[in-house]
């Protein structure tokens, strides 16, 4: 009996073979190359420290990605409480309607803002005609507000899911005993409520900010030159100079970036699940 | 009464909140397809009639119906691989007792972590020298190791409901092991294979970070073809073949939403588990 169970474990080698020579060998290599390439040292990351163009693209990823989950927080947790307390019917749409951006390609999502940001954009076009309430329009994409809009909304999702899944767990009786006892909805929620929330909006939080540390195609879209982030300077640095050390170095940095959040984060995580 | 008003009036605030961003969520998808019926020779918004001029333009162009055809040769085998070897890694790591295997799993779990960047980077960076690059075979390939995690995850969900002892009962009446599987487990992991399946192939077709750095004008999938067209003169064709994708995707969730009602009932675990089926991107 036990031989037999064991030999099902040989059912994941076509997975691990495919991961492990199409994925970890190809990204191990590149780490690599951050200390070889062009010579061994680690000559590209004094290269890195020493930049100030370097320097600011690591500021702006972690800045736009920290401003990018504020938002999402604001943002998802009215959602995530009303699908927590909706009823059956009405929950199910809300989960639909999360999910279609969520499925939805990440590149027609951004030409979707770059139609709805340009200068004579949908938004322009109503503050100014339809509305009158500005007479020049407003510059909101190719700059950091492009990249804030565009990234909180494929981010969004990320957030309001996980935040659900805790909010749809939390007894409605220990807010009601809280109302019974005297306590005025706005401290009900912030002593009661909110703390419960906690697991989920860490959660929640944590994926939305290591996942915008890797952006790459909405901020090359709607954001300007000041808004480089670290991964358009990995294709930078590989398409247009093909210095691969460099390129090696810059995905180290943002590895170790995402990894430290996750790790930083995995006690909270890990309590949240439970 | 005071409280029964306030409540009210949390409530009437919470609703309205919610409706903008709901509005927020969808607009930009409602946008899109509206834009691809323009009559209007540009981008604009809102048009100022209807046409299906952009839909004759896209179906008569052979730039796009060739990145169409190329999308669709590179998505179904590379879904075919990984939800096969999906699936396998998923009753092995659910039944087979390993040792290690917590390594195994990160590791074939790791596409969907890794940023897509390093990952794109590192596959151009191997398969250069692999002659994989700009080819149909490297794009197949590289899709299906981004989408197996995602395959892997969805169906070791449903394993983990699926009762063992179920095909123990089998092999104590007589059944092979194989026959056993096939008859007794795989019909109830059925709608997580299929769903991984659906994921997979979605994940193939709105992929655009890895494919741009593996694509040549030879083998340009859809994706690319729209990020290079993006970034030049943009006009509504764009919307037209953006209106497409987003068709693929809202069917693929449609379809995937009847799987899982099908499935086994308490799936507590589900809302956490689409929280991660869209991280690679």
């Amino acid at each position: 009996m036990i031989d037999r169970i064991d030999a099902r474990g040989w059912l994941v080698v076509p997975a691990v073979l495919l991961v492990g020579v199409l994925f970890a060998y190809p990204v191990s290599w590149l780490l690599v190359l951050s200390a070889t390439d062009p010579e061994p040292g680690l000559r590209n990351f004094t290269t890195l420290l020493e930049s100030p163009v370097y320097l600011k693209a690591l500021w702006n990823t972690i800045l736009i990605s920290g401003s990018v989950t504020l938002l999402c927080v604001l943002l998802g947790y009215p959602i995530a409480y009303a699908m927590a307390h909706a009823g059956e019917r009405l929950r199910r749409l809300l989960i639909f309607i999360v999910l279609i951006p969520f499925w939805s390609s990440i590149l027609v999502r951004t030409f979707a803002w770059m139609v709805l940001l340009q200068q004579k954009g949908l938004i322009n076009r109503t503050l100014i005609e339809y509305l009158g309430l500005i007479e020049t329009p407003l510059t909101l994409i190719y700059n950091r507000t492009g990249v804030l809009i565009g990234m909180s909304h494929i981010l969004l999702p990320f957030m309001i899911l996980p935040l659900y899944s805790v909010l749809n767990r939390i007894e409605p009786s220990l807010s009601q005993a809280a109302a019974s006892l005297g306590a005025p909805p706005v401290r009900n929620f912030a002593r009661v409520y909110l703390p419960l929330s906690l697991p989920g909006l860490i959660a929640g939080s944590v994926l939305v900010f290591v996942m915008g540390l890797g952006y790459y195609i909405t901020p090359a879209l709607l954001g300007g030159p000041g808004d480089v982030m670290i991964a358009q300077l990995i294709e930078m640095q590989i398409a247009d100079f093909g210095n691969w050390g460099l390129a090696g170095a810059l995905a180290l940095v943002l590895l170790l970036g995402t990894t430290t959040t996750f790790l930083l984060v995995s006690s909270s995580l890990i309590e949240g699940v439970r | 009464m005071t409280g029964l008003n306030s409540e009210r009036l949390w409530r009437l605030l919470c609703s309205a909140l919610c409706l903008g961003i709901i509005v927020f969520l969808i607009s930009p998808m409602v946008i899109v397809v509206i834009v691809s019926f323009s009559s209007a020779p540009f981008l604009t918004f809102p048009p100022p009639g209807l046409s299906l001029q952009w839909y004759r333009k896209l179906f008569g162009a052979s730039v796009w119906l060739d990145a169409i055809a190329t999308s669709a040769m590179i998505m179904l085998p590379s879904a075919l691989i990984a939800t096969t070897a999906g699936t396998a890694a998923a009753v092995g790591l659910a039944r087979g007792r390993i040792p290690g295997a917590g390594l195994i799993a990160s590791l074939i779990m790791a596409p969907m972590v890794v940023p897509v960047i390093i990952t794109a980077a590192a596959m151009l960076g191997v398969f250069r020298v692999w002659r994989l690059q700009g080819t149909l075979l490297g794009l197949v390939l590289a899709h299906a190791t981004l989408a197996i995690p995602y395959v892997v995850f969805t169906v070791l969900a449903a394993m983990r409901l699926v009762d063992d002892h179920l095909e123990s009962a089998a092999l104590t009446l007589g059944a092979t092991r194989w026959r056993a599987f096939w008859r007794v487990t795989f019909p109830l992991i059925l709608p997580a294979v299929l769903s991984g399946m659906l994921l997979a192939m979605v994940i193939s077709f709105d992929e655009l970070v890895v494919s741009i750095f593996l694509s040549s004008p030879a083998v340009r999938p859809v994706t690319v073809q729209m990020w290079s067209d993006v970034r030049g003169d943009v006009d509504p064709t764009i919307a037209a073949i953006g209106a497409l994708l987003l068709a693929f995707s809202v069917s693929a969730l449609l379809l995937e939403t009847v799987l899982n009602r099908q499935r086994v009932r308490p799936f507590a675990a589900q809302a956490d588990g689409t929280v991660t089926q869209g991280a690679a991107r």
